[in-house]
């Protein structure tokens, strides 16, 4: 069978899958009873197995086969959690993610075996892991000891033996009053052989045939996960039916390929509630098979749920289904230029009505209506790409707990804001800027706990994460408590490596010292370590930011630690901006960066180490003549009334003198391509209405 | 038979674009050319290369126009009606234009009429580095141009040894 077509939805199911089991085991680290993980673990994991299997990739499968049969002993009780256990757990999502990433790469998952991963697996389930006394003893060798509960038996998976079958109450009050009328309740557990191949189909047979002669009251696992062929090879169910057994049976076993079927009278007092726990865990289960009828003290302990853990119960903590599509993101690419070139349309329609005179209250009335179903259009298209920024974040956790270890110091990860959406081809750029920052808080942020003990810190070093959206934007900030940022250190370190010279030096501010870091080819660490220092330093954090039309700061204080902030476009593709005329030229400035427009007069000039400035309300605003910046000659008199356009950058500002103003418009960034990008004033091009090009200015770079 | 003869006599043919620029002319692979436009008004680009004359808009898309002219060393182009934008397609799939002083003919040529350049010819000749063969035709020579050498983002070396 020819699978490829598929490749692209196995991949995606199979990130979605190594997301959730990396979540869930972190989670069971904390919590090692956590029923619901444990649960869903080993869905991931059977689901993952079986996914494999059908693509192929027979490794992939035996690795998650080993996985899911252990999580299949922890439901089971048989084995309980323990933190060696969690290690090779996560080995064992690396060499999946092995896999995955080699059938990403080339449609094959390669050669590795993981022999050591599979061997260890195999220890945790004969309990030989770590040779510590207290491992829980394998369930195989001595099952009258075993903490495991009687339910660990094959014959206690209700898909198997239809004994096990949990009634609800309604079901049991139907089967009583069926019952009390003198028909017959039997349960029923079929085998289909292991060599079928459209499973779903036989059970279904199996439904009608018996649907035929009676009711069936209720099936393990239900009728959907049949027909959605999510069970091995039997399924139980309790039927009400008038006819005898022997009819039964000839009924179930004339469906072809059925390798045969268990069929009895349905106890119902005996089988156990769903609703009813304790009750089911407190005294030995009747349904249960004969071995279990002495129930182990620990019984106790492993409570309730475990027998409830039945191979198909329905799912716990299933996220609830979204509605959704699946779409390329170049789809999505394709569809977001055609709304930037209708856009771009209206913008020309919008002149040629100014133009040609046509513009009467009709045509204008016509053309606003226009402009607020393309900047709805624009909007939804913009949503539509939006994801949120915690697929990237995902990954953090688990990173940390791997650096605790290697680190060899104590610390711990808070995240907030994940749910914040960002544009996705923003989200997938971002990722590894932020992982550079929180490993450089790990390395070089926080203290060892000496250090931290001295400085009367808590033990726990504390790293943060929060996302949020401000404006336009969105603020990502990765902080630490740990020792900051040692100006003078930077400093001396920088004119070691001839960054800057000694006099250059002397005249910076600790803030500039630490702005240094982002120079290429910096990097303070001592020595070069795993975590960080391997050559790529926050020059790359801060190039990428910026290729991203965003901007990267620092704020830190010494002992207390620092805090570095990344800021975003939500959008790149469409924003609103400001026209303005410098010299004969146009150019857009971004309405983000914008703070407000002041008419000033010459006369409030003043000079500040010889630059010009104004006080602008209370705050002094350095001015900047954006025709000289731009090579360009001003249109107005030396003595006329300056248009300034007061730009922001973080808490700081700064006054643009511009020409002359030509109003707010929704522009549509193009990309300037090559050879002209040197410009570190420009970060794009629009085309205007008429079709000529006006560049956008960054405002960032002037500061 | 004989046809495949005749091909292999003749080489491969390859259609040229003949512009010409200050007194000379050159020949560019056709299959390089993705439009060839009117002079239209160049958006400046600020502190930029000299060569670098702007961006132009060609359906929608941005592309920046360079001037061979000051590329080769010489002086300033005179924008005439017969000045034409040639926009070149890059291997890498970028778009570049680049101005000539006007656009002769189109020209096959068979590949055996190509001399190749060879390294000695070109020292002491600053335009010599964009040609990357001579072509002999009916008419006379053209230089075909090296179009790797035009888009690159390097002036020529004697020009940048002289500014500095």
């Amino acid at each position: 069978m020819d699978v490829s077509q598929y490749l692209s939805v196995f991949l995606d199911e199979a990130k979605e899958h190594l997301q959730s089991l990396n979540d869930n085991i972190m989670t069971l680290e904390q919590d090692p009873e956590n029923e619901d993980c444990i649960n869903e673990i080993f869905r991931s994991a059977h689901s993952m197995k079986g996914m494999a299997g059908t693509m192929g990739y027979t490794r992939m499968q035996n690795l998650t086969h080993d996985m899911e049969d252990v999580f299949s002993d922890v439901r089971a009780g048989k084995i309980k959690i323990k933190s060696e256990m969690i290690d090779i757990l996560l080995q064992c999502l690396d060499a999946i993610q092995g896999y995955v990433d080699n059938i990403t790469e080339n449609q094959d998952e390669g050669t590795e075996e993981h022999q050591n991963i599979i061997k260890a697996l195999g220890d945790i389930r004969n309990g030989t892991l770590g040779g510590s006394g207290d491992a829980a003893p394998a369930a195989d060798s001595a099952p009258s000891d075993a903490p495991a509960q009687d339910v660990a038996e094959p014959g206690s998976d209700p898909a198997s033996d239809y004994r096990a079958i949990r009634l609800d109450s309604s079901a049991r009050s139907t089967l009583e009053e069926a019952k009390n009328q003198g028909k017959n309740v039997y349960g029923i557990t079929v085998h289909i052989m292991e060599s079928c191949i459209l499973k779903a189909a036989r059970g279904f047979l199996v439904f009608k045939g018996l649907e035929d002669v009676g009711e069936i009251v209720v099936s393990e696992p239900n009728t959907q996960d049949i027909e959605d062929e999510k069970f091995d090879f039997s399924f139980s169910l309790v039927l009400i039916s008038d006819e005898p057994k022997e009819k039964i049976e000839e009924i179930v076993k004339s469906v072809s390929e059925v390798e045969g079927c268990d069929i009895g009278d349905f106890d119902i007092n005996g089988a156990k509630g769903t609703d009813d726990k304790e009750e089911a865990s407190s005294e030995p289960s009747p349904a249960a098979a004969p071995s279990a009828s002495s129930p182990a003290p620990a019984a106790v302990n492993t409570p309730a749920p475990a027998p409830a853990a039945g191979g198909a119960k329905k799912p716990v903590g299933k996220p609830v289904v979204n509605r959704t599509v699946r779409v390329d993101i170049e789809k999505l690419d394709v569809l977001m230029n055609l709304v930037s070139e209708l856009i771009i349309a209206k913008n020309s329609l919008i002149s040629a009505a100014n133009s040609s005179g046509v513009s009467n209250g009709n045509v204008n009335e016509q053309i606003e209506y226009l402009e607020s179903v393309t900047t709805n259009l624009h909007e939804s298209v913009m949503k539509v790409r939006m994801v949120p920024i915690e697929s990237v974040l995902q990954k953090f956790p688990r990173m940390i707990r791997d650096l605790n270890k290697t680190l060899g110091k104590k610390m711990e990860l808070t995240m907030t804001g994940e749910d914040t959406e960002m544009d996705r081809t923003v989200v997938d750029e971002i990722g590894d800027p932020l992982m550079h920052l929180i490993r450089n808080s790990a390395d070089h942020g926080i203290e060892p706990a000496a250090v931290r003990a001295e400085r009367g810190k808590p033990e726990v070093g504390q790293i943060f994460l929060h996302a949020f959206q401000d404006g336009n934007s969105v603020v990502i900030e990765v902080g630490d408590d740990g020792n900051g940022i040692d100006a003078e250190a930077v400093k001396n370190k920088a004119i070691e490596k001839g960054v800057v010279s000694a006099e250059q030096a002397a005249l910076l501010t600790d803030k500039q010292c630490v702005e240094l870091l982002f120079h290429p080819g910096f990097s303070t660490a001592k020595q070069v370590s795993e975590i960080s220092g391997r050559g790529v330093g926050l020059d790359v954090v801060k190039s990428k930011v910026e290729s991203l039309s965003g901007e990267v700061s620092v704020k830190t204080k010494l002992g207390e630690g620092s805090t570095w902030v990344i800021r975003l476009p939500l959008t790149l593709a469409i924003i609103q901006a400001l026209m303005v005329i410098v010299g004969e030229e146009k150019y857009a400035i971004p309405l983000d960066s914008i703070q407000s427009i002041e008419d000033v007069s010459p006369a409030d000039l003043k000079l500040v180490e010889n630059r010009e400035v104004i006080n602008l309300r209370g705050s002094v605003t350095p001015i900047v003549r954006l025709n000289e910046v731009l090579d360009t000659a001003s249109t107005k008199a030396p003595e006329d009334d300056m248009v300034v356009v007061i730009a922001r950058k973080g808490d700081q500002q700064v006054g643009l003198v511009i020409d002359d103003l030509m109003g707010q418009q929704e522009i549509v960034i193009k990309p300037l391509g090559k050879y002209t990008n040197k410009c570190k004033l420009i970060s794009g091009a629009t085309i205007l209405g008429d079709g000529e090009i006006a560049l956008i200015l960054d405002t960032n770079s002037i500061f | 038979m004989n046809e495949l003869r005749e091909t292999t006599d003749v080489g491969e043919l390859i259609q040229y674009i003949v512009i010409k620029i200050d007194d000379e002319f050159y020949g560019i692979n056709i299959k390089f050319i993705d439009n060839i436009v009117r002079m239209q008004q160049i958006t400046r680009v600020p502190k930029v290369d000299d060569f670098l004359k702007g961006v132009i808009n060609i359906r929608g898309e941005i592309v920046p126009v360079m001037s061979i002219r000051m590329k080769m060393g010489l002086e300033e182009d005179v924008i005439t009606d017969k000045s034409r934008i040639i926009i070149l397609k890059t291997e890498a799939g970028d778009l570049v234009g680049i101005i000539v002083d006007q656009v002769n003919q189109v020209l096959t040529l068979d590949s055996k009429n190509i001399e190749k350049v060879r390294y000695d010819d070109k020292k002491g000749k600053a335009n010599a580095t964009f040609v990357s063969g001579v072509g002999h035709y009916d008419g006379g020579l053209v230089s075909i141009l090296d179009l790797d050498a035009v888009v690159s983002e390097k002036e020529v070396k004697e020009k940048t040894s002289n500014a500095s």
